[in-house]
């Protein structure tokens, strides 16, 4: 989970899954904190999500 | 005068046995031996003097060793040492790499192994001697010797060598003047490329490797999820003082019972971003208050109690590489089932 995917990409990660911004990958400080929250939770939830899924080879859930 | 080569072996290459003679201690004779006897032929106007064995075991276990097997070296006044080759065999190639790279920083003389790419005295030893590429088992013996007589034969003539002529590892970059400048090199380069025509890269990358996807887990609230970083998430004050850029180290911490990770208590350690985000709240790089309400609503079956972090700025490939080894068999050890990997 990061936000420079063609890095992970590269080095050969298989689940990869774009964050916010490269300083605060999982948070957004412009944010309310309510909000930073729902959004941190959301992308947790996509990382969870590709645990669950089988794939063939790299994939970036977009 | 013929130039003088010594040349270092293992015990099974000086024949005395496999595993059973490992402890063997250091000892030399005179000429070329195991090896060496087909090596020797083919130096150009120099010869191999002095053979020195050292077992495996002895070498790698006892710190005497490499001055033991120095002095032995010293004593033929060598123009070059050759070491090996040692192919895929982990203990004489760290062997090989050590001795080779003592060799050519005390006697000042060049030294010249063969290794296996994966052989991890390659890593290790590669810019510090000259380590040929030859294949992983004794097989590659009859295309190793040219490749190692070769090599051994320019260094002792003074010839340039080459790292991709040469069949041997690159050691450093070297500083050369082109009639060219970096930019206009850059353009030809890419012309030649899509043009399918050949060109040669001045910045060899890592070679990554790839490995199969594992498969989906079935059952997220039966799982035990860990949170691992390269963001340097670290207890406040950096306890195991784990560098901003280029990490020789990983750090384990405990995140049991924390519902919430909150500012001053931890910090990150990074060297390559602003931290004041990651600093002012740590979930924003590893998002434990997520993940354990996640585990109190059942959607996970648990976070895993111990984060695992590193600092990503500058790590080497090869460092890399062995802190996610040794992290994911704790992490396999410890039962996880799967793992979320956060980056900066």
């Amino acid at each position: 989970m990061c936000t420079v995917t063609p890095i992970s990409q590269t080095v050969g990660a298989n689940r990869i899954v774009p964050t916010v911004a490269i300083p605060h990958p999982f948070g957004n400080p412009s944010l309310s904190m309510d909000d930073e929250y729902k959004l941190r939770y959301d992308i947790v939830e996509k990382g969870l999500q590709t645990l669950v899924t089988d794939i063939d080879g790299q994939t970036v859930f977009e | 005068m013929s130039k003088k080569v010594v040349h270092y072996i293992n015990q099974f290459y000086a024949g005395i046995g496999g595993e059973e003679e490992a402890g063997t201690a250091p000892f030399k004779e005179d000429g070329p031996k195991g090896p060496g006897m087909g090596i020797n032929p083919q130096l150009q106007d120099a010869e191999i003097v002095g053979t020195v064995v050292c077992g495996d075991d002895y070498f790698n276990e006892k710190d005497s060793a490499l001055n033991e097997v120095m002095d032995m070296i010293k004593s033929y006044d060598p123009d070059l040492v050759i070491l090996g080759p040692a192919f895929n065999a982990g203990r004489y190639g760290m062997a090989c790499g050590k001795i080779g790279a003592t060799v050519m920083e005390e006697l000042d003389i060049p030294a010249v192994t063969g290794l296996y790419e994966e052989n991890p005295g390659t890593d290790i030893y590669r810019t510090l001697l000259y380590v040929t590429r030859v294949g992983d088992s004794a097989v590659a013996m009859r295309d190793a010797i040219p490749t190692i007589s070769n090599l051994a034969n320019k260094l002792l003539a003074g010839e340039d060598v080459d790292p991709a002529v040469d069949a041997y590892h690159e050691r450093f970059r070297k500083n050369y003047f082109t009639e060219k400048r970096g930019s206009e090199r850059a353009v030809d380069m890419l012309v030649a490329k899509l043009n399918d025509e050949e060109f040669k890269t001045e910045f060899v990358m890592p070679d990554f490797d790839r490995v199969d996807p594992e498969t989906a887990i079935e059952d997220l609230s039966k799982a035990t999820i860990a949170i691992v970083t390269s963001g340097g998430m670290v207890p406040a004050g950096n306890p195991d003082r784990i560098e901003s850029s280029s990490a020789s180290k990983f750090g384990a911490y405990s995140i049991e019972g924390l519902d919430d990770l909150v500012e001053g208590e931890w910090e990150t350690a990074h060297g390559g971003f602003d931290n004041t985000y990651a600093n002012e709240d740590a979930d924003r790089v590893i998002p434990v208050d997520v993940m354990r309400s996640m585990e109190k609503d059942g959607i996970i079956g648990k976070l895993y109690d111990t984060f695992y972090s590193t600092v990503g700025n500058g790590t080497s490939v090869a460092n890399s590489k062995a802190y996610g080894e040794a992290i994911g068999k704790e992490l396999k050890d410890a039962g996880v089932d799967a793992v979320l990997l956060t980056s900066t």
